[in-house]
Formats: C-alpha cells, structure tokens, sequence
C-alpha cells in the first residue's frame, strides 16, 4: 500500500468510448464455450423422434428396434416419464380465467403440433442417437388441426379438444373504463359524421428467431447440485422454473448459460428438450447432452409474431386524432408459451405511440392452434403496435390529402409537453420527436426525394419511388415489478449486481443480465471502470451461471443496460461509499473530508489521496483497518427501476419498386435514435443495424409458412429466407441524447428501436411508391409477386395468402441411387 | 444434423471410379462438390451405403481449348469457370450465369459437373449449358465414352442422360467467339436460387441480331429454350421495341412451378420481362 502524494491524472472517460467488444475475438472464433462444446465425462447424447403431424393420437409407439440399434442406452415415450418429465409452465396467464393446455415436454397420448417430442432416444454418440431415432415406429390416428387463427375462433376444430374452446383469453383496455381518456365507440361515431374514419385489417406474419446457435442442452447429475448447461437467455427463470416443476429444491440446480450465440427472444423459453434432458440425465445418473438441427429448431423452437390487427382511427378533419381502436387476434400456437399471451398484450400501451389520443380502445384475443408455439421475438409486442399504428398515420395522411409526416406533427406530444402520461396509462418521462426528425429529414433528403417520387409519377417511370415514414417509441428496460405484478406477471423485473474488489487489484463483477452476443462484457465494463475509476482491462464481468450471479432475472426486453446497468451504479456507489472510511482511515483524515474522484479518494484541499487498487489491498490484508469494520468492500445492489425507459425516433425509408415485375430495391434508410446517454456507440451501430435488418426482414423476407395439413413450409433456410449483407443497404444512422430521467446514467434500451421502427417504415414506402394503382395494403412479406398483384389489381392488393410448397432442390427424388 | 453412415471412397483413376460404382449398383452415390448431396444425406432423404468422391481424379478437372470448342471437366469448381478467360472469351454466357450462382464457397466447393449432373431446373448452370449448345461426354462402363447433345441431356426433374453406373466427365462448348451474353437472375435474396432466370447470348451485325440463343430457368422441370424468342429476334434490330415484341413469347411451351416464391402465371409473366432485360443487356455486351 502506498499513499500518492501526488494525485493522479484523471482517468479519460469510458463512458462513450467506442470500444471493441473484449468478447467478440472468443465468440467470433467459436473458440470457447457454446454449450455444444462441452465435454463431460461418460457423457451421453440423446436425439428426439418428433411428429410429422400437427394434431393426431399417439395410438403405440414401439421402441424395440431402436433399443436394440448399437450403442443405444434406451428409449424413452412419454408414457414412460410420465409426470417425472415436469411440466412446462407459462408464467404470464394474462387473464384469470385465460384457457391454458396442460404442457407436458413429451405427451403420451395426443400431439398438439408437427414438432412436438414423441420419443427420446439416447445413445453413446450423437450419430448413433440419430440413427436409432429412426427406428422408432410411432402410430398416429390423425385429429383435424386448428391452423388458421380466424377459423379457430368459430371453435368448429379444436387445438385441444379437452379444453372445449380455442379461445384462450380476451385482455382488454379501454381508456374510458380506466379513467385516461374518453369512449371510442363515440369518438369513431363523431368521426364517421364530422371528421373521418380509417379502417384497416394488417397482418402480422408469422417469425422464426432464427438465432444463430442452435439450441443446445447438457445436464449433469453426478454432484450435489445438478448442473444444466442451456444455451438461453434466461438461465435464472430457467432454475426457478425447473425447481418449481420438478420437486429438486432449487439450492440442489445450478443452471449455466455458457457462451450463448444469439437468441431475439428466442432462447427465453423454458422447452420441452431442456425438461427432457434434465430428467432422462438424472433418471440415467449419467451427463446427457441434447442438440438440436437447425430444422427441430426452425419447427420446435418457438416463433414469434403472427396476429391479425383490425385497426379503426378517428380524426378531425384538420387530422387531429380523436380515438383510436384497436382489436387484435393474436395466434398462441399449440401452447400459451412462458410469456405467449402477454407478448401481444405489451401492445395495448403502444399502439398510441407518441401522439396524443384523446378515446383508446385495445383488446386482445388470443387463439391456440395446432402450429408451433409463439412467444417474444426481438421487440415483443412492441413492433405489431408500432407497425399498426404507423401504418395508419399514413394511411389517414392519405385520407385527408396530407403530408404524412405533417399528420404526426400535428398529433404528437411536443417535447414542451413531457413528462406526458399518455391514453394507455404511461408516463413518458422525456422526447423530444421534433428535433429527431427534424435531424432525420435533413439528413436523408426529405424534400429531393419527394420531388423524385413526383417526377417519376409524372413520367410513369417503370421505376416508382416510395417514402415510408415511423416515428416510434418504445417502453424498455422491463420492468417496473409493480407494473408486471399489475398484469399478474409471474416475476419480478428487478436485476442485480456485485462488485467484488480483488486484492491484486482487479474488479469482478457479476450481472444477473445474461448476455448472449449483446456485448455486456463490454458495456458493463465500461461503466464500472467510469464509476470506480479503474482501468477497463482490469474488470471482469461474469454472468450467466446462477453460482457466481446467484440473483437475476435475465436478458430481454432491452433491459440490461437500464435495469442490469442501473445495478452495476448502485453496487458500485456502495463500494465506494464503504472503501471512504478505509481511506479517511489510511490517509488519517476525517471521513466527511474524504472526495472520490477517477477511482481516487483524496482529502479535500490537500494534495494527498490513495487509489481505491490500493484501498482494496488493504482490506485484503486487513492489517490496518478503522476500529470494528468488516475486512470487505465488496458490495451487491438489488435495482427494480421506477418506470420504463422511452427511446423514441424517426426512421425514413426510401424504396424503389418495379413496376412490372414487383421487385423492391431499398433506395435510402435513414434513422435518427434518440436513446439516452450511450456507453459504447459501436455497439449501439451494432444494435441498431442488426435490428433494422431483422425489421426490414419481417417487412420483405421472412415468413413462416404452414401448408394445409399443418406442416412447416418455410423449414429450412432455403425456404425461410433471413437476409445477408448482400441484400442490404448502407444505412444512415444517427443518434440523439436526451437524457432518460429514470435512470443515474440516462439511458434508454437500444436493444430492439431498429427491429421495432423498421418494418412500418419499409411498408409504408412500397404502399407509398404504389398507391397511385389504388393500392393500400400489401400484406408481409412484400414479396415480388405480391407487390406486382397488387398493382395489377388481383389478388386483393396482394393479400393472397403464400401457398404452395418449398422448393424441392435437396428432394430425395433426385438422389434416389 | 448427421448422415446415416456410409462407406467412403476416393478412387484416383476414373477406371476405378466406374468399378465401384459397378461393384456397388444401386447402394452407391457419386459425390463431387457435395453442395447438392450433403444436404440430402444430412437431411436424411437419401441414405446411400456407398459414397465414391470423384474429386481426387485428376483428369477429370480443368479447362482447355480444343478446336472450335472449350471443354469443361466436369470436377472444375464454379470459382474456376468464373474466372477462367477461356471461357470469358469464348462462352462469356457461362461466366456471366456463375457470377450468380449460390456464394463463395458455395462457388469453391460446388461443381460445374456436378450442377448440371443434379439437374435442378432451378440450378444456374443448366439454361446456360442449353443455350450455348454443350455437348456432354459421358464415360460408360467397359471403357467407352458417348456425348449427348444439350437438348438430350436434361430428362427430367433431377434426371439427366447419365446412367446409374456412368460418369459425366466433361462438357464441351462450342466457342461463342465474340458473342454477347448475360443473365438475368430474379431472386428474392441473393443466396437464393432463381425464381426465374433468362440466359441470352446472341451475335449482332450492324445493330441486327443475326444469331440468338435463349435458355430458361426453373420454368419446366429441365431448363428449356425459349425457340420463338430465338427465331422472332433473328434479323430484328436490337432496339427495345423489336426484343419487347420478340419476348412476348418467352414462356410459350412453359410449364412453371408453383412455389413459396411464385405461382406459375408469376413465373410466366417474369419470364417474358426477364427474357427481354437479358437479350436487350446481350445486345449492348
Ligand atoms: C446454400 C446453397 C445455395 C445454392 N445456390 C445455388 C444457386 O443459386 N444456383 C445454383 O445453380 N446452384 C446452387 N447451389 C447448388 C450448387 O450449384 C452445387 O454446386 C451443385 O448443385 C452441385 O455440384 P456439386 O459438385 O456440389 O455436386 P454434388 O453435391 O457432389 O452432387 C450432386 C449430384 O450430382 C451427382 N454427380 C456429381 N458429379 C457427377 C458426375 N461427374 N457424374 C455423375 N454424377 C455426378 C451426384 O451423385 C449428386 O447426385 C446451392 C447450393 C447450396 C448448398
């Protein structure tokens, strides 16, 4: 220990440096842990035998061929686990009375959609694992399926003939029942005299994560504490959840998420194939390791999305919004997913957006059917809302002859006006859209290219140019626990953190936020180096084992950094504030005269002080220590934030459609992102160019297709088609800071903006550049040929639902030897 | 995912190739680039005992000149056609059609022979091939070759003149010295196969077509030409409106798919479209 006479210069900020991530060099390289790679000892491989049909009876299942296939251990139905297996829960029923299919990992008697786990087998080798699944001959008597939602509504098929109804639950919101606004019905009525109604019906289509590592699970029960290792998001709901479903007391389960490789809500699940390889590896007292293909996981794995959306907005005639009604029918798939029903229910505080809506209406049906689950998918309600409601700005712009960037200026919340507690009950803390899109307008070129748009039209260019406008907001950093106990949410939405102050002089850290390709290494790093004053390279950020980050709640919903973050401030103010004393001590000075400045605590007027390395040595040593302290500065802090975060922007698309073969080139994108303070504005560019490619994909690429015996169409990635760089633009992008006021360091989510403000933008821009053929809507994806029926006239403006099959490149037809 | 298992071998002489495939009947697959097969044994839709790797057989690789003809063998990768001036200068078609074939490594791996021998009439390489007139040479067992001509050679749905116990060795092109080419490629993504795609190369004297060659993609089950395209553009100026009249008819005698990625009529309306952007883009090229 030593005491600096001279004080140390301080340190260049961390916060807004544009580091590079100190995890990507692993990842990138795949040298390190996916859960793929781990090797235990007498470790066992399991493959599933899944159903080719979307609803059918399990009428025998006979395994003995199987059994018999070198190397196999054994064979495993759903008849044989029975309830040992657990159950899958769902943790957001989202009404009292909501209908909820009993989801049992492998059913032995009814399989609700083509995916769904009919047998397990396991074996030596993953290969001979997969071998022998082959060989299990499993009888189906087939049930009619319930596959498309509207139809499953009349309830004529049901998805689950035990529970007498499709329909799951009706959540509803009404501003005048709640007391924020006024009756919509009479707002419409008024409208449909003196102003004008705008009706509309979108689709919302059908998602698949798409992550890019597979989905991966090894458990080991040969210690005290069973150890799951789980490529997920959610490795501490996931402890929760299995000690809650299968009687091991949760001290006994310690769950590991190692290097996990993308999720976008996707690996927020609590799944079938992990409850199976938990019990069929404690049944076998051996480490099993379960991995999925990439088609289990485009077919099990849960997707996202797909409602139908009956849209009604009122206005004055000048555009002034006057009501606003929102009636959606959301698919649940076969089962109510951990957090399925509430998904679209986030909705229902978004669809008003930014504007000022005096009389809101939103209710939600949700329906189950015989297709694959769906649950949060990169934005999680908050897109479909986005996408609703700014579809219909333009839309109503279009009805009343305006400018629809001046339809939005007239309705939305001046920055003069916040904080602003909006129709739907929340209160934005601060905005400010006028100056984002005033900065977005110049810089993309507004007024040219309108005028080009103009030219075009005139000269009927084969070319026409369309301009899509979003100005979104988005509710981040889920959650208040308060507003999740309101919407009988099964968990809280706080997060945690602990700094552990090494005697060497390095910073441990652990999150309870979980990332998993997100860069919270080093962001958070960032943050604590800023706070204590230490050198970047010296903090270690640990996450994702429930042992060394006991306390979490986990990676989503653009949480980590405004609630995780706001953790790592508290744990670090709290070592701070308990090293002071040390250092008063050390320094033989008076507490009260103690400053802590770029990780130096000082006396105030004096030139002496001591570096909180070195404060953190002497508790180690604990040598010389004030009279009756505790040999620790270490501290943890436990953050449930107040209110959400409202990162808000303007996204401008250009787009260019060809008129006569439907092709659509993105001609300029531009967003301007107003996300609070930024740690690191390279991973902010990263957030916000990977989200604007997923929103961009929903809007033109991807869509899951089932064809009419419930079978996934679009099952590889030759028929699922997620976008490369190839099939891209460069994007302009920008930020703005508007401080959040909810949090110490102002920061907003940025995990989904682009996801969440791109897929309105890029359809407004087709309908846009093709509206003059009497075209209002074109159904997503807006594929080439739905764009040419659209302006040819057939096809209800491109509404044709996808049919047909994939194409057949790889078919055995062809490889017959 | 895994493959079932299967015997692996590497013969190095195209005698021994044909042995094994003779030995092993029915039960054996020929693999080359393995861009089409692996998928299949991966997915599992095919479970073949024998896997015979043609790609450690040196003759059967590389490009060269042979009188009024270049000769392709048929383990040359698609990243070698792409950048061999051979063929740039004398089946600029070929060069022009693989540039949008797949990707990279894709391109590294996968086959010129092996492309055509699966015979997807999505596949890049097969409306090129007919086009420019290719002549096949196939390798029988007993130690005899025969070459079949384009218009032979595609049967159907991922079915070509090769028998079950030949081999395709190499392709020969007749030279298309001097002629324009290109090829109009509609995709949704670019690592997709064509929805549709047009292959035109033509000769033009004095602003008239003299000679003109149009092959089709994915609009049947092989790739086709499109004759009454090839017949109205010959002694037609290159001008717009002359093409456009010409291409009218480029999905005559056409038997699309229907698709996740377009119904026939689509594909029908694309192939008259994309028929005269790749002619009107030979014409200028
Ligand atoms: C992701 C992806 C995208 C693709 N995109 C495209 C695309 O856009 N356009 C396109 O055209 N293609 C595309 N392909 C396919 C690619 O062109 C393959 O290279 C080609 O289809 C097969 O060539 P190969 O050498 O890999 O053949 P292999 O896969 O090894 O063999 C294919 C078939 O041909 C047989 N065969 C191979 N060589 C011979 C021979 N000499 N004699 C007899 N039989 C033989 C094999 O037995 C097998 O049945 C794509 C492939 C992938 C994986």
């Amino acid at each position: 220990m030593t005491v600096t006479e001279d004080r140390p210069a301080a340190a260049t900020g961390e916060i807004g440096r544009d580091r590079r991530r100190k995890e990507d060099q692993r990842l990138i390289t795949g040298r390190t842990r996916w859960t793929d790679n781990i090797q235990l000892t007498g470790m066992l491989h399991m493959a599933m035998v899944r159903s080719p049909f979307a609803h059918a009876k399990i009428v025998s299942i006979d395994t003995s061929a199987a059994k018999a296939a070198t190397n196999v251990v054994d064979v495993y139905t759903g008849a044989d686990l029975g309830e040992s297996q657990g159950v899958l829960i769902n943790a957001w029923p989202i009404t009292p009375d909501q209908k909820t299919p009993v989801h049992l990992p492998m059913p032995a008697d009814r399989v609700a959609f083509a995916g769904e786990i009919v047998a397990a087998v396991v074996a030596r080798t993953a290969a001979e694992a997969r071998d022998a699944a082959e060989l299990v001959d499993v009888e189906y008597e087939e049930l009619p399926a319930a596959l498309d939602m509207k139809e499953a509504l009349r309830d004529e098929v049901l998805a689950h003939p035990d529970l007498g109804s499709n329909k799951s639950a009706l959540w509803v919101f009404d501003s005048a029942e709640a007391g924020t606004g006024g009756n919509v019905d009479d707002a419409i009525a008024a409208a449909r005299t003196d102003g004008v109604v705008v009706e509309r019906e979108f689709r919302q289509n059908r998602l698949i994560p798409a992550f890019m590592e597979p989905r991966s699970t090894v458990v080991d029960p040969t210690g005290e504490q069973n150890v799951m290792y789980s490529a997920t998001q959610v490795p501490h709901i996931l402890r929760f959840a299995l000690a809650a479903t299968t009687g091991v007391p949760e001290s006994k389960i310690r769950v590991v998420a190692p290097d996990v490789g993308g999720g976008f809500g996707g690996k927020l699940q609590v799944t079938p194939e992990e409850w199976l390889t938990w019990c069929i590896a404690r049944r076998l007292g051996k480490p099993l390791k379960y991995t999925e293909t990439r088609s289990e996981s485009l077919m099990a794995a849960h997707h996202g999305r797909d409602q139908w959306q009956k849209l009604t907005m009122a206005a004055d005639k000048d555009g002034t919004l006057t009501g606003f009604k929102i009636e959606l029918t959301a698919d649940l798939g076969a089962y109510v997913a951990v957090v399925g029903g509430g998904v679209p229910v986030l909705g229902a505080f978004m669809f008003n957006a930014i504007y000022k809506i005096p009389a809101y209406h939103f209710a939600c049906q949700t329906v189950l059917t015989n297709k694959t689950w769906v649950d949060a998918y990169r934005g999680a309600g908050r897109p479909e809302a986005t996408f609703g409601v700014e579809r219909m700005m333009d839309e109503l712009a279009h009805e009343l002859g305006m400018d629809p960037m001046e339809v939005r200026r007239k309705n939305w919340i001046r920055h003069d006006e916040f904080p602003y507690t909006t129709v739907s009950g929340l209160e934005y803390d601060t905005g400010n859209y006028e100056a984002a899109t005033e900065e977005a307008m110049a810089s993309f070129g507004y007024d040219e290219l309108r005028a080009e748009q103009q030219r075009r039209r005139e000269s009927g260019d084969r070319v026409q140019l369309g301009i899509g406008i979003s100005t979104f907001t988005e509710m981040c950093g889920l959650a208040p626990s308060r507003v999740l106990g309101s919407l009988d949410y099964g968990a809280g939405g706080w997060e945690n953190a602990s700094i552990r102050m090494l005697a060497t002089g390095s910073v441990e850290v652990t999150t309870g936020a979980s990332a998993h390709g997100q860069g919270h290494e080093t962001a958070f790093s960032q943050i604590v180096a800023d706070r204590l004053g230490v050198p970047f390279e010296s903090v270690e950020i640990l996450h994702g084992d429930t042992q060394v980050a006991s306390k979490g709640l986990d990676t989503y919903g653009s949480r980590s950094l405004t609630v995780g973050g706001e953790a790592l401030v508290k744990a670090a103010d709290k070592v701070i504030e308990k090293a002071k004393p040390v250092a008063a001590h050390l320094l033989e000075a008076n507490v009260d005269d103690i400053e802590f400045e770029a990780g130096t605590f000082s006396v105030r007027g004096t030139d002496q002080g001591i570096s909180i390395a070195d404060v953190a040595g002497a508790v180690f040593v604990a040598h010389n220590l004030p009279e009756g302290m505790e040999p620790s500065i270490d501290a943890d802090a436990t953050y449930d934030p107040v209110n959400f975060s409202f990162p808000h922007g303007t996204h401008l698309c250009a787009a260019e459609v060809d008129t006569e073969t439907g092709a659509i080139k993105l001609r300029k994108y531009t967003c301007v992102d107003d996300i609070g303070n930024v740690i690191n504005p390279l991973i902010v560019a990263g957030q916000v160019h990977g989200g604007l490619v997923q929103g961009i994909a929903q809007a033109l690429f991807e869509d899951a297709v089932f064809d009419d015996a419930g079978t996934l169409v679009s099952a590889s990635f030759v028929d699922y088609l997620v976008p490369t760089a190839a099939d891209m633009i460069s994007f302009d992008v920008h930020h703005r800071s508007t401080p959040s006021l909810t949090n110490t360091l102002g920061t907003k989510g940025v995990g989904e903006a682009g996801t969440i403000a791109s897929t309105p933008a890029v359809v407004n821009a087709i309908v846009d550049a093709v509206r003059h053929f009497g075209v209002n809507d074109i159904v997503m994806p807006c594929t080439p040929e739905r764009v040419w029926r659209a302006i040819n006239g057939s096809g209800a403006g491109g509404a044709d639902p996808t049919t047909g099959d994939a194409m057949p490149h790889f078919d055995a037809e062809g490889e017959q030897a | 995912m895994i493959p079932a298992q299967f015997e692996y071998a590497a013969p190095t002489s195209l005698e021994e190739a044909l042995a094994l495939l003779a030995e092993h009947g029915d039960e054996a697959k020929v693999i080359a680039g393995g861009q089409s097969l692996l998928p299949v044994l991966r997915m599992r839709l095919n479970a073949p005992e024998h896997v015979i790797d043609i790609g450690r057989i040196e003759g059967l690789r590389g490009i060269r000149e042979d009188g009024d003809a270049i000769v392709i063998g048929a383990t040359t990768t698609h990243a070698t056609v792409l950048t061999d001036p051979l063929v740039a200068e004398h089946a600029a078609l070929l060069t022009k059609a693989v540039h949008h074939l797949a990707d990279a490594q894709i391109r590294h791996r996968g086959t010129f022979g092996g492309a055509l021998a699966h015979a997807d009439p999505a596949g890049d390489m097969g409306a090129p091939a007919l086009a420019l007139g290719a002549e096949f040479v196939i390798a029988e067992q007993g130690g005899g070759t025969r070459t079949v001509g384009a218009d032979d050679f595609f049967v159907d749905l991922f079915e070509t003149a090769i028998g079950e116990d030949e081999l395709l060795t190499e392709v020969r092109i007749p030279k298309h010295t001097g002629w324009g080419a290109h090829y109009e490629k509609f995709v949704r993504v670019a690592h997709q196969w064509p929805i549709v795609a047009v292959a035109a190369t033509l000769k033009a004297e004095g602003g008239t077509i003299t000679e003109a060659r149009v092959g089709l993609t994915n609009m049947g089950s092989t790739p086709l030409r499109a004759r009454a395209v090839e017949q109205s553009l010959t002694g037609q100026p290159a001008t717009e409106d002359a093409v456009r009249a010409a291409c009218e008819a480029a999905a005559e005698g056409t038997n699309p798919p229907s698709d996740l990625n377009g119904d026939a009529d689509y594909r029908r309306h694309l192939a008259t479209v994309l028929s005269r952007r790749a002619v009107l883009a030979a014409a200028a090229g």
